[in-house]
């Protein structure tokens, strides 16, 4: 299972981090970053980001 | 449980579906929907779905293709419901357990979500003319979108999130716009009056006629809005009247059917209201552990998400207790407010950091304890106090 963010689309609204703190998280600068390969254990909170996603920018790819 | 029922088909009880087939229940879900739309995202209806070139709005479901402006919910057909839409719940049964949906067929049900979010306030008086809108729907924002292309002379009725975000919207398709608000600052109940007094700089900088602590008294016109009449007796020539004064839980359909109603269904920690009937998204009031229990409705979308979801655990016996840090978002020229946890005039305002560019950061406190923060800008440093809000009170 992978995550993908377009960072083309991402605003920072941050509500991903919010729902998967242990997957998105924000650097100094504000931008966001990642982990594109999270455990199975983080998948319903990865999933719950993306529908949380202000701007639809998540894309998850199947298992 | 084989049989579920959703009233209210928007993103609350949308998330409870899917999260009740991610949980690996099989039995039948039926969605009830007020709408003739399946579920879609409401935050772009004052925001970039206003600016669209309104090509092809006419198709009556198709929300999924409607322009391509972001309305679309990602997963709804993969999702094995029977949508009973265009006719909302008109009451509730709970020992014959069957929703009612007036002359049509009850719907019979063993485990029920109640999420039927809210409806639009509307003004005492403004009657049958044309012109006046309010913004809670798709349809509503397809009204509006149109109404747009004539380029009216523009009111704006509250200036809470939805009118503060639809003027700072028409200002950017440069319609003139009068925003009209009871407080000393717009968005003063959400946000207090310092980071409200920053709000209503950028309105003002972005030449919008700013009237406040003024209702709207009234509205005139011949078969249309042509004035919009203030409660200082300010005559405002206008075309369109944009209503926003506000919504209230859609709680009427309820009203005796043995639930708890206090502004609100009012729910346990676990999103229940009774056995096997749980209530998420804007219409559930629940305790809140940040607040010491008081009773709080959100009417965020993250909060309709993970209201939604914990309505499904909690209808299957595998719900933890939970307590939601709210979060909203709101775009204003440029600028995007967001916060955590509980903001605005009932709590202590202390703006922190204040940059001339136009980011600060504000946190709200109560009883000496920190309850919320809003910030434009310092995103990284919100996230940070939302972790810590979360695990305090967790």
């Amino acid at each position: 299972m992978r995550v993908r963010v377009d960072m083309t689309l991402c605003q920072t609204h941050a509500q991903c981090v919010f729902a998967a703190p242990e997957v998105f998280a924000l650097d100094d600068d504000d931008e966001l970053v990642y982990d594109a390969t999270p455990a199975d254990a983080s998948w319903p909170a990865v999933e719950q980001a993306a529908r949380a996603c202000p701007v639809q920018a998540i894309f998850l790819d199947g298992d | 449980m084989r049989r579920v029922a959703i009233a209210g088909a928007g993103l609350a009880g949308l998330t409870a579906a899917q999260e009740l087939r991610r949980l690996g229940y099989d039995g039948e879900i039926s969605m009830i929907g007020a709408e003739r739309h399946r579920p879609y995202r409401r935050p772009p209806l004052s925001k970039e779905y206003l600016l669209a070139n309104d090509n092809d709005n006419d198709n009556d479901n198709d929300n999924d293709s409607d322009n391509g402006v972001g309305v679309a919910l990602a997963g709804i057909d993969d999702l094995s419901v029977t949508w009973l839409l265009g006719h909302p719940a008109t009451g509730l049964d709970l020992v014959g357990r069957r929703l009612h949906r007036g002359a049509l067929p009850p719907v019979p049900f063993d485990a029920l979500v109640i999420a039927t979010g809210v409806r639009a306030r509307t003004l005492p008086g403004a009657g049958e003319l044309r012109g006046v809108v309010t913004l809670r729907g798709l349809d509503d924002a397809r009204a509006l979108r149109a109404a747009l292309t004539t380029r009216p002379r523009v009111v704006v009725a509250g200036a809470g999130f939805i009118g503060s975000e639809v003027a700072a919207t028409l200002r950017a398709l440069d319609l003139p716009v009068t925003l009209v608000g009871p407080g000393r600052v717009p968005l003063r109940r959400p946000l207090g009056d310092e980071v409200g007094a920053i709000v209503a700089g950028l309105h003002r900088a972005h030449g919008v006629d700013l009237r406040l602590g003024r209702r709207v008294a009234g509205v005139t016109g011949t078969g249309r809005v042509e004035r919009v009449h203030l409660d200082d007796g300010t005559a405002l020539p206008a075309d369109l009247l944009v209503v926003a004064l506000g919504a209230e839980p859609e709680t009427e359909w309820l009203r005796g059917c043995g639930l708890r109603l206090d502004r609100g269904v009012v729910v346990d920690r676990h999103g229940l209201a009774a056995p096997r009937v749980a209530a998420a998204g804007d219409v559930a009031r629940r305790p809140s552990a940040l607040l010491g229990g008081e009773l709080v409705r959100v009417e965020h979308y993250g909060n309709a998400l993970e209201q939604g979801a914990q309505a499904a655990r909690a209808l299957l016996g595998v719900a933890a207790p939970f307590d939601p840090v709210p979060s909203f978002w709101c775009h204003l020229y440029g600028h995007r407010l967001q916060s955590a946890g509980f903001t605005g005039t009932g709590y202590d305002l202390r703006l922190v950091t204040r940059e001339p560019d136009g980011r600060f950061l504000a946190e709200y406190h109560r009883d000496g304890r920190l309850v919320g923060v809003v910030t434009a800008g310092f995103v990284r440093r919100l996230t940070t106090y939302r972790q810590s809000l979360t695990k305090e009170y967790a």
